[in-house]
């Protein structure tokens, strides 16, 4: 009896020990298992460039938090461009995205695609299909764009399928030729979905118009900038100081009009009032 | 050579293999039959269920989607839409009434895997092994959850054996089989049962959502036990039970409480005594 007495309090503190010893030891490990997979869910949180999540899809950070690969939103689209990322692709695993330049989305006008979505990762406020925002548009390379070569491909401009509006060709003088004209395929933000189909259609070996998301392909202004044109319009004069009369130096017995370059004959008209013609105004005093 | 008596052996004896295999066959079958539902879609055009484990929506009506993941979902910082919630409330109800493991050994595709591998383990012969606890699920289960509220994304998804290997049968299964192939060779090498014993969070979860479960296993004859240890050797979880079995002296009723017992229903099936029955838990 005084036996077991005597050891009962030891056994019990070994044994406590050894419960203390094996908890630490689980809590180490899930700590480690746990550090790792924050880690690799840190770095999943990067979509690659060319992965475009399906339209609807909200903000990447907010969609990995959102989207439970249920594969609804694959299996209703009736194109099948969408795939869930198995784990060796650089795609958070099981998430859906689609590659332009194999499939573009064709744009379904009831989006069957958000519909299907049971969590809202695919937001549903979003029902009109043209105002959904799956990636930007970028004309990323000019050297091969056979546009910006000077000649008339046009491909990109033709299928947009929100042509006119997200893609409209910007004519430029060609300096090469030095008498055509460059039809510059210009993408712009307001209206461009990133849906994808000038980036598949683009006849080049590599597309030079593809999808980004727009986070990479966007400027930003800094946020005190003001547009001085703009500003002026709304306020309907200069914010800056009183518009100056724009003055030209001229060769004696020319002048200038705007469009139609240098004019002989007459003079005097746009000299400056106090100025004298023939002497470059630089070195006529502090006048201006 | 080996004295070591196959497990079941008397029960195949006295029941002969249909009856000793019963409740292992209908597990089969539900297991190959929720497969089958969701493959006929993608495999043969007919799309009775769509989807996967995660959320599956069933001849476009019934929604069924998986708590663990839209708890995690919840916690990362977002609320689902109705549909997913609708589904979750199904299937919260169903595993509450049925048992929450029941989706381990009824359901799970990854069951067939961790079964083969204990199959072969006892085959072949391997003994002991690494000693992990059973209680590591519940820490991997916190972790998880820590970590999609700390992630803001349901990080555990990145590499959940148990929605991989279903979405992969269903969509395509890419490199999974590694991962796969690792839960197989951790049961048959390291330790037995070690993944759905001691790892797995989705199994750690569904326990805790049966905990109150009233469809439970119970060992009403155990007067009858004659310590063949047939039902011990071949449950995953035989901590489970000693306390029904044995606990007659301290005044433990036979049902077997536990919520990792998964209500596999193998220790019915290789009992020759036939000492256990489903059963509710209020039975005495
Ligand atoms: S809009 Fe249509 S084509 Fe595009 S992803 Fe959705 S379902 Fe597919
Ligand atoms: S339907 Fe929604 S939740 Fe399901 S995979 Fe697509 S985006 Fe994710
Ligand atoms: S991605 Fe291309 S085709 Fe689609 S809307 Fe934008 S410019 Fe048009
Ligand atoms: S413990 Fe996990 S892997 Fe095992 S059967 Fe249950 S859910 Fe599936
Ligand atoms: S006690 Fe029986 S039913 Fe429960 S897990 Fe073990 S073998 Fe399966």
């Amino acid at each position: 009896m005084n036996d077991t007495n005597g050891k009962a309090p030891g056994a019990r503190q070994a044994s406590r020990r050894q419960f203390l010893i094996d908890m630490a030891k689980t809590a180490c490990t899930v700590g480690l298992m746990g550090t790792g997979l924050g880690l690799y869910a840190k770095q999943a949180k990067a979509l690659p460039p060319l992965a475009i999540r399906p339209p609807g899809a909200l903000l990447e950070a907010d969609f990995q938090g959102a989207c439970i690969r249920c594969g609804l939103c694959v299996r209703d689209c009736p194109y099948n461009i969408l795939e869930l990322a198995k784990p060796e692709h650089d795609v958070a695993t099981g998430t859906p995205y689609f590659v332009a330049r194999n499939l573009p989305c064709e744009m379904c006008e009831d989006i069957p695609c958000v519909k299907a979505c049971p969590t809202g990762a695919l937001d549903h406020q979003l029902t009109d299909i043209n105002k959904s925002k799956m990636g930007l548009a970028v004309l990323i390379d000019h050297e091969t764009c056979l546009n910006f070569l000077g000649l008339r491909c046009d491909v990109c401009y033709r299928v947009c399928p929100v042509i006119d509006k997200a893609i409209t060709l910007e004519m430029a003088p060609n300096l090469r030729t030095g008498k055509h004209t460059m039809f510059l395929p210009t993408v712009h933000s307001d209206h461009c979905t990133g849906c994808g189909k000038c980036e598949k259609s683009c006849v080049l070996e590599e597309a030079a118009i593809k999808v980004l998301p727009a986070k990479l392909a966007k400027g930003k202004l800094g946020y005190h900038y003001r547009l001085g044109w703009e500003e002026k319009t709304k306020a309907g004069k200069s914010l800056v100081a009183p518009d100056v009369e724009h003055q030209y130096t001229l060769p004696e017995g020319y002048k200038y009009e705007q469009g139609r370059g240098l004019i002989p004959g007459s003079s005097g008209e746009s000299v400056a009032p106090g100025t004298q013609p023939g002497i470059p105004k630089a070195l006529q005093g502090d006048k201006l | 050579m080996r004295e070591a008596k196959k497990i079941g052996a008397e029960a195949l004896a006295e029941k002969g293999w249909l009856t000793s295999h019963k409740w292992l066959i209908l597990r089969r079958i539900s297991q190959l039959v929720t497969l089958a539902l969701f493959l006929v879609g993608p495999l043969a055009g007919l799309w009775i269920v769509k989807g996967n484990l995660a959320y599956s929506l069933t001849l476009n009506t019934l929604p069924l989607a998986d708590p663990y993941v839209l708890l995690q979902s919840l916690l990362a910082g977002h609320i689902p839409e109705k549909m997913a919630l609708i589904g979750v409330v199904i299937v919260l109800a169903f595993y509450f009434l049925v048992g929450g493991r029941v989706y381990c050994s009824w359901v799970c595709p990854v069951n067939m895997i961790t079964d083969a591998a204990a199959w072969l383990r006892g085959r072949i012969n391997i003994k002991g092994g690494a000693h992990i606890s059973r209680k590591l699920r519940y820490w991997v289960l916190a972790m998880t959850l820590v970590l999609a509220a700390v992630t803001g994304t349901i990080a555990w998804e990145l590499i959940n054996p148990v929605s991989m290997l279903h979405r992969g049968l269903i969509f395509s299964i890419g490199m999974t089989w590694v991962i796969i192939l690792a839960v197989f060779l951790l049961d048959l090498f390291v330790s037995a049962n070690a993944w759905c014993g001691h790892v797995c969070p989705v199994g750690a979860f569904y326990s805790l959502l049966g905990k109150w479960s009233p469809l439970r296993v119970s060992a009403a004859q155990r007067e009858a036990c004659n310590d063949c240890m047939d039902c011990y050797a071949v449950c995953p979880e035989p901590q489970v039970i000693k306390p029904a079995l044995k606990g007659a002296k301290q005044d433990i009723g036979p049902v077997i409480l536990s919520p990792n017992c998964t209500n596999c229903g193998r220790c019915i099936d290789v009992c020759s005594k036939d000492v256990f029955h489903f059963g509710l838990r209020s039975a005495k």
